[in-house]
């Protein structure tokens, strides 16, 4: 795995990415968000500050899933009416890239799933039903969220979203899945909960007057 | 994974907890679940705050007495429960309304900032550790509706509005005092499957029984926890014993009597080894009344010996004395036996009493030449009797099985008859009140 050296175009700074893979990353001095290009990195945006939030999570967490170590690179911060949420960009010890959302301390880790149909999301509706690699699906919450803003590495450019819709699925056995509706084209993301015990977090951040 | 982690980006800071005055009457409000909170309830004024507006917006104010309602475990108590640290952040009291009457609970929201969030439920003394579902569970619509979660089936209980009546403290969610909730809860003891209900959103929570004296340590409060009352929807029953296996072992083990019962009796010889017949005559007794059988022999081992008096008697009654002798040895067993049987009819109808029959059982005779003496007694006035008596060595005697059998089946009855009575009082407050048992 190569770890490609660059240069922000805006401030200079120093530019480590973690991962090869990764497409898109922001500048952890000067906030810009840089877009790798054949070449060098190009400024695309700017991330405003994030605002505060209280997840354990962050930048740099390690963690277990499923005997894999995986490294946190990166996230997108969603809110909605009810709370936020974060969709952490892992990297798993053999390249692999996934998601762990973090919403109220309610852990998941999610694949993208490519290759099956998926429902216009005017079509989807609470209490429905669907079939995805052998595993029905229940529509569970259909959510509107609020782009909050991104930090780190992430595998694709994303960083010009305002309201974006969800929709949450979950099976009988502890399976859930996620249409990402961010796009022209739906994203179905499958995956499954876990305790925060499961997945031997390191690193983690720490909270005033918690050990 | 990498070894020298960079210096950590951004927003470092460890989040704190925060102070913040009410809006409303400037009372001490404390954030204790960071960006969590998504409404914090003022414990002074009772006004419920926007907690993601940096200036509290007030979205509603209730009306309550200060004081009351006092949390039994007070907000901002820290905790180990079930190995994780927690803190008590949140409190409300619901209620459903049956027939008209009020029944209240409190819900006690716990906060650990890697865990995420726990409920404790409580009903009179009756605590429930509350977590949310990951799964789905599935509902059945049979005759009765029930539930499947991760394999385990839940019975349908109870479904009713719920109507938040009381909140303070903070909740990642939007509180308000008056929303209404269907809540349907599905027991199978000692967990209850909760679902709830609003405005097109469904969640689902599993509930454990929980011994108040456990949060009691937990939470390190001051006395005891008050004693429950009544009997709880998912409370297990007290006896820890399985009924279905108490009747298995119950049913071998009397089985495993009948086959010893049969097995006496095979073993046993029943050797008759004598009988006569005799008549008392009528009247006051003439002379010396005694008299002595033939001799008779017992053969084999040391066995018990059954006499047998059977008399004509009615309304009257026999007494006989009687000894039985060995003739080589002298050795004498003495002993006597009435045959009495009288009947008649009275306002109830007819009626009996005794019977003309008595067997007596003589234990361990050693084998030998024996007779036996006879001393027939009756009423001075009695008409002429005719008994018989026949003797029989090595007969089988039941009676302690039947001791034993009795001794296995009272305790048996005792927790069979709690149990139908725990499950009785339990569903009597759902939906579905049984008339007989329904046992696990």
């Amino acid at each position: 795995m190569t770890q490609p050296i660059a240069n922000c175009p805006n401030c200079g700074a120093k530019i480590v990415f973690q991962w090869s893979s990764s497409v898109q990353t922001v500048c952890t001095y000067c906030k810009s968000i840089l877009v790798r290009t054949d070449v060098d990195l190009k400024k695309v945006g700017q991330v405003a500050d994030l605002p505060p939030d209280s997840s354990p999570i962050q930048i740099n967490t390690e963690g277990i899933y499923h005997n894999k170590a995986f490294v946190v690179g990166g996230r997108i911060l969603y809110e909605y009416e009810q709370g936020g949420w974060n969709e952490w960009h892992i990297v798993m010890n053999d390249g692999a890239s996934a998601w762990l959302s973090d919403a109220q301390d309610e852990y998941a880790i999610s694949f993208a799933a490519t290759g099956q149909s998926l429902p216009a999301a005017a079509q989807v509706k609470v209490g429905q039903q669907f079939n995805w690699n052998n595993q029905t699906y229940m529509v569970t919450v259909i959510t509107e969220a609020h782009y909050k803003g991104v930090e780190g590495e992430l595998p694709f450019q994303y960083w010009d979203k305002t309201d974006v819709v969800f929709v949450d699925l979950r099976s009988q056995s502890g399976r859930f899945a996620t249409l990402d509706y961010s796009d022209e084209q739906p994203a179905l993301y499958l995956g499954e909960f876990f305790e925060f015990d499961d997945l031997k977090f390191k690193n983690l951040r720490q909270f005033e007057g918690w050990s | 994974m990498s070894s020298g982690t960079p210096p950590l980006p951004g927003s470092t800071a460890k989040p704190q907890v925060k102070a913040l005055n009410c809006p409303q009457c400037g009372a001490a409000i404390t954030l204790r679940s960071f960006q969590q909170a998504v409404t914090v309830v003022c414990e002074n004024c009772h006004s419920i705050l926007d907690a993601k507006d940096p200036t509290l917006k007030v979205l509603q104010q209730f009306q309550a007495i200060t004081g009351e309602i006092r949390p039994l475990i007070p907000l901002g108590s820290r905790g180990k429960f079930r190995g994780t640290d927690y803190e008590v952040i949140g409190f409300q009291r619901r209620s459903i309304e049956s027939d008209g009457i009020r029944y209240d609970w409190h819900e006690y929201l716990l906060f650990n900032p890697y865990k995420g969030f726990r409920y404790l439920s409580e009903y009179q003394g009756h605590w429930n550790d509350v977590t949310v579902c990951k799964g789905l569970p599935e509902v059945q619509f049979k005759l009765v509706s029930n539930a499947n979660y991760l394999g385990e089936n839940f019975r349908h209980f109870q479904t009713a509005d719920a109507v938040t009546g009381y909140v303070i403290g903070e909740f990642p969610w939007q509180v308000r005092v008056g929303e209404r909730i269907a809540v349907t809860d599905y027991v199978h003891p000692p967990r209850v499957l909760s679902c709830e209900q609003a405005a097109g959103e469904t969640s689902w929570s599993l509930g454990e029984y929980t011994y108040g004296n456990e949060i009691w340590k937990a939470f390190n409060l001051p006395g005891q926890a008050p004693q429950p009352v009544g009997v709880f929807e998912n409370q297990p029953a007290p006896t820890t014993i399985n009924l279905k296996q108490v009747w298995m072992t119950f049913i071998m083990l009397a089985v495993f009597l009948v086959g010893l019962m049969a097995v006496m009796d095979i073993a046993s010889s029943k050797e008759a080894v004598y009988s006569a017949s005799y008549q008392l005559p009528p009247g006051p007794q003439k002379g010396e009344a005694s008299f002595v059988t033939d001799v008779f022999e017992l053969k084999g081992r040391t066995s018990n010996v059954q006499i047998q008096t059977s008399a004509n008697v009615s309304n009257s009654w026999i007494y006989v004395d009687y000894a039985l002798i060995n003739q080589d040895s002298g050795r004498a067993w003495d002993f006597g036996r009435e045959v009495s049987f009288y009947s008649g009819y009275d306002s109830d109808g007819s009626w009996t009493e005794g019977s003309r029959k008595d067997t007596v059982i003589v234990p361990s005779v050693p084998a030998g030449h024996y007779y036996l003496r006879i001393e027939p007694e009756a009423d001075a006035r009695h008409p002429a009797i005719n008994y018989s008596i026949s003797v029989r060595r090595d007969v089988p005697v039941f009676g302690f099985y039947g001791w034993a059998l009795l001794g296995l089946f009272l305790p048996v009855l005792y927790v069979t008859l709690k149990s139908i009575g725990f499950e009785r009082s339990r569903w009597a407050e759902s939906d579905h009140p049984i008339l007989q048992t329904e046992s696990d």
